[in-house]
């Protein structure tokens, strides 16, 4: 059996986050009824005409700064010219030789190893309508309907360079440039609602060979899952293609998320001419160099630096770093939450967001944005762990009383249950000495040499102060005691 | 009345000597009375055009009228208007009412204007005869035999035989100048983004640019007053101050009205290929300017030969695309009986467009194929150019250039009709004015027999008003512009 290598390249529709269209005024709310979100540019009316949203422009050019992209100075809108019942003008106006953005590159951490995707190009385009079919909740009467709401919304298409050699990598970049479109704020991410939608080409090779393999292209997966799921299979059915000596056809399929295949839609002999030209009702996109500075300045920390600051400046872990900057959420929450708990709690910080945050919001299905406590409660609780005020079992009550909403911040709940640690000696020896008083047998067992009975008297004595002696001290009296 | 110009109707409006109501009543009965014999428009709405008219009327009696306030205009019918079926002389929009307003109807509303009526055309503004429209042919009212010319036929024979006091075109490759060189009126077409194309049906979107087309110049500049300006619904417009076209008219020169003006005579506008009859016209034309004080200089435009074919690469190209939004689906014509989505697309657009518009397509999806695309569209964009290029080299040289609009008169119905080159070759003196987006004029300058010819004045970027008054002081001179058709005097 040969080796194979798998290649894998992505592009990836990415539905920008405006209010209006990218060449007309209609909003771009999702859920709008059907055809009333359309006006007569989206329509394509007899006479109409397409005006440029600068917004989508800006966000373009966000995205190019954050991928150390090359921001085009020039570039050019194409008309992509056919017929379909959802693409009301004949055409879709896209970029084709001369996009908008160029080049940069997206880092992703593929297991433990991090690794770098070049990108080729992105580019700004409109998005078509939807096609409507008879469903069982919906009828149209026998016909199938056109719902226009989506007709003209801004996309900026971003294609990588084949660089992905896994379903694993495609997936990490995938998720990668998720985060980012994320954190620049230029899209909302919503993938069930089609704001983020890839498009896999895959290919296998044998091992070593430098020339590709026929490559054919996944449309449309709009899940991590099945972008996964779409590509492992079509790399083994691949596989298993070539070793029976079998051809592989230049192709687009697409993958059928209830058996798990995929299937061709149509082979390159059926491929569109698309007839691009340079759209003449809309003159060369000029950017000039002034506007490119003024939207880098307005760019938030990007999380390779986040990640880098994280390394640096909090000591925190690689691993750590690439988890706290996964999204943008994530890290604003982080990153509010050491300011809470001081910077000297970084680490402590990360551990409880990675730790027991990340797992309560795991069992209530939720995402970070929705946690039941804020970033400055959780910073204010971390405090007083570090400052030994609370134990860390304590602090685990806290923090489940501040997720139950049962007070507004830590030091309030301590304060009012009264569990603040216990470093007065005298009261702590007190107890000491009622434990040791009730618990003979357990004295005879570690003056006999079982060291075992120490830990338990331990235990004995914490409870007794409902966990909030410091365990240290408790240790310590106990020997001097039985010493 | 109907020898009026646009300025002395404006007065007579203005001093209560007629109403708009009584203005624009005139016109309907004289458009009943004749538009038979010429198929001049395509969708009078007698109701809408009067209620137009007592709202200018009211504005006039509070003194609020500008200078087209209350007078009719015919709207070439490729502008949408809201509420007027508007057909672009094509079966796939004869059942298509304007939702909305084009900008040049809106700006013509905003000045109080009236629309009378929606004028025939070439289908799709493709044509130089109008004998494309599915509306049928529109005749010559200096010769019912006679083509208009096209595509504005309907805008210029409405004018010649004034059942319009003016009307607007559009003008891609001459559909202006042309018709009215055919039709003895004076036609402009403005410099490229100059008017703006918002709600114009598009037929080669970097080619077409909306003008005027009345009797005289100074009609013209009026007309052009109103129409011009920056659009932001257009992105092609161009963001420049307004100017007032007629303040060379109204100017008043020392000495002669044309002195230090120079013309320049392109060796390729005045060879071998014109009318004898039409270029002794032109020839004549030319010491009349002399006399105004014009000074004339040769120039050449070397590559002038080769526009007409870069022209019927690039225009077809933008209208194959332009066209595919007419697919039967969303509104028009779509055919009653089809299999299957693509059944139903063939169908409405193989019965929905003409010969000439099918013609195009074919020819536009051709040149645009992967394989050809380099060879024929980037060629003739290269040699747009080119041609751009020998207009600049010869306005270093003159201020304007003249030549005949159209080497011969008008042609009988049917003459050309079967033969698209010479068809198109009707255009050779006007289309390289499109292909570089500078401003042409036609005005008339005398008759071949019963048939009038025109002559073309090109200027340099956004030199309308100058080129206006060229023509105004000829036409003082020589006022051709202001014999009527035998037939229609009455």
């Amino acid at each position: 059996m040969n080796a194979w290598e798998v290649v894998i390249g992505i592009e990836t529709h990415v539905q920008l986050a405006t209010r209006a269209k990218i060449f007309s005024a209609s909003p771009i709310a999702f859920g709008a009824e059907a055809n009333l979100q359309a006006n007569a540019i989206d329509i394509a009316l007899p006479g109409v005409l397409p005006v440029l949203n600068r917004t989508a422009v800006e966000f373009a050019i966000r995205f190019g700064l954050a991928a150390g992209s090359e921001i085009a100075t020039r570039s050019v809108f194409a008309r992509k010219n056919y017929f379909y019942p959802d693409l009301p003008k004949g055409y879709q106006i896209s970029q084709y030789e001369w996009p908008v953005v160029v080049g940069g590159e997206l880092t992703i951490q593929a297991g433990q190893e991090s690794k770098v995707i070049r990108l080729t190009r992105a580019h700004l385009e409109e998005d078509a309508g939807k096609s409507l079919h008879e469903t069982a909740g919906h009828s149209l009467r026998g016909k199938s309907g056109i719902d226009l709401n989506r007709a003209g919304t801004p996309l900026l298409e971003i294609v990588s360079e084949p660089d992905m050699r896994s379903s694993a990598e495609a997936v990490a970049y995938a998720r990668a440039l998720h985060a980012l479109v994320r954190w620049i704020g230029i899209c909302d991410g919503n993938m069930q609602e089609g704001s983020f939608r890839c498009d896999a080409n895959v290919s296998v090779r044998p091992a070593g060979q430098t020339a590709f393999g026929t490559r054919r292209e996944i449309k449309n997966l709009n899940s991590f899952r099945f972008l996964q799921q779409a590509i492992d299979y079509e790399v083994q059915w691949r596989i298993a293609t070539l070793e029976d000596g079998g051809h592989i056809e230049q192709a687009t399929v697409l993958f059928d998320p209830d058996n798990g295949e995929t299937r061709a839609m149509r082979s390159k002999e059926d491929a569109h001419d698309y007839r691009y030209f340079p759209d003449p009702d809309l003159l060369p996109l000029f950017i000039e160099r002034d506007w490119v500075e003024q939207v880098h300045a307005a760019l938030p920390e990007l999380p390779a630096a986040n990640r880098q600051r994280l390394l640096a400046e909090y000591g925190l872990s690689a691993h750590d770093a690439a988890v706290l900057t996964s999204s943008l959420e994530i890290a604003t929450y982080y990153e509010a939450t050491v300011n809470a708990a001081g910077k000297a709690n970084a680490k402590l910080c990360a551990n409880w967001v990675m730790g027991d945050l990340a797992a309560r919001l795991n069992r209530e299905g939720r995402e970070i944005d929705a946690a039941p406590l804020s970033a400055s409660q959780l910073g204010n609780l971390l405090a007083r762990i570090a400052d030994g005020t609370i134990s860390t079992p304590v602090a685990r009550q806290v923090f489940d009383a501040l997720c139950a909403g049962d007070g507004t911040s830590a030091d309030e709940i301590i304060a009012s249950r009264g569990l603040r640690q216990i470093s007065d000696s005298d009261a702590l020896a007190k107890i000491v000495d009622q434990v040791l008083s009730a618990n003979m047998a357990m004295v005879d067992e570690f003056r006999a040499g079982k060291e075992k009975a120490l830990n338990a008297l331990v235990g004995q004595v914490m409870k007794a102060s409902k966990g909030r002696a410091n365990p240290q001290q408790v240790n310590e009296l106990l020997r001097n005691k039985l010493g | 009345m109907i020898s009026s110009s646009l300025q002395q109707l404006a007065e007579a409006l203005g001093s209560k000597a007629i109403s708009s109501v009584e203005l624009t009543q005139l016109y309907l009965d004289r458009i009943a009375r004749h538009d038979a014999r010429l198929n001049a428009y395509i969708t009078i709405d007698a109701e809408a055009s009067l209620s137009q008219a007592r709202l200018a009327d009211q504005r006039l009696a509070r003194g609020e009228g500008g200078p087209l306030t209350g007078i009719p205009i015919a709207q070439k019918d490729i502008f949408c208007a809201k509420g007027w079926r508007t057909t672009c002389a094509s079966r796939i929009l004869d059942n298509f009412v304007s939702p909305y307003d084009a900008t040049v109807i809106q700006r013509f509303a905003d000045a109080g204007a009236v629309l009378l009526g929606k004028t025939n055309m070439d289908e799709f503004a493709m044509g130089s005869s109008n004998e494309t429209s599915y509306y049928g042919p529109v005749r010559n009212p200096w010769d019912l035999d006679c083509v208009p010319g096209g595509s504005s036929g309907g805008s210029a024979a409405a004018v010649a035989a004034r059942l319009t006091p003016a009307a607007t075109g559009t003008d891609t490759g001459g559909s202006i100048r042309q018709p009215a060189a055919l039709c003895n009126l004076t036609g402009i077409k403005p410099t490229y983004g100059v008017v703006s194309r918002w709600g114009m049906i598009a037929f080669a979107s970097s080619l077409d640019q909306a003008g005027a087309l009345a009797p005289s110049a100074a009609d013209c500049a009026r007309l052009l007053n109103v129409m011009a300006g920056f659009d932001e619904r257009d992105s092609t417009s161009i963001d420049r101050p307004a100017e007032d076209y007629c303040r060379e008219i109204d100017s008043r020169p020392n000495g002669l009205p044309l002195a230090g003006l120079k013309i320049g005579l392109p060796k390729q506008f005045l060879g071998e290929g014109n009318d004898p009859q039409v270029m002794q016209l032109i020839e004549a034309a030319i010491a009349d300017y002399e006399q105004l004080g014009a000074e004339f200089v040769d120039v050449s435009l070397p590559n002038m030969g080769l526009s007409v074919a870069a022209y019927y690469v690039i225009a077809p190209a933008e209208a194959s695309s332009n066209l595919a939004r007419f697919d039967g689906v969303r509104y028009g014509y779509r055919a009653p009986d089809y299999r299957d989505l693509n059944d139903m697309y063939r169908r409405s657009r193989a019965q929905g467009f003409g010969a000439e518009v099918k013609r195009r397509i074919l020819i536009g999806t051709y040149v645009l194929s992967h394989g050809y695309y380099d060879a024929y569209y980037l060629q003739a964009q290269r040699i747009r150019r080119l041609i751009a290029n020998d207009f600049s080299e010869a306005f270093r040289h003159c201020d304007l250039l003249l030549g005949p609009t159209i080497p011969s008169p008008a042609f009988k119905l049917g003459d050309k009709a079967a033969d698209p080159v010479q068809m198109y070759l009707s255009d050779i003196y006007t289309i390289a004015v499109n292909l570089a987006g500078l401003p042409g004029v036609s005005t008339p300058c005398g008759f071949v027999g019963k048939l009038p010819a025109g002559l073309q004045l090109i200027g340099n970027y956004f030199s309308e008003a100058r080129l206006l008054n060229a023509a105004h002081r000829y036409q003082q001179v020589k006022p051709w512009h202001l014999q009527l058709p035998p037939g229609f005097a009455e």
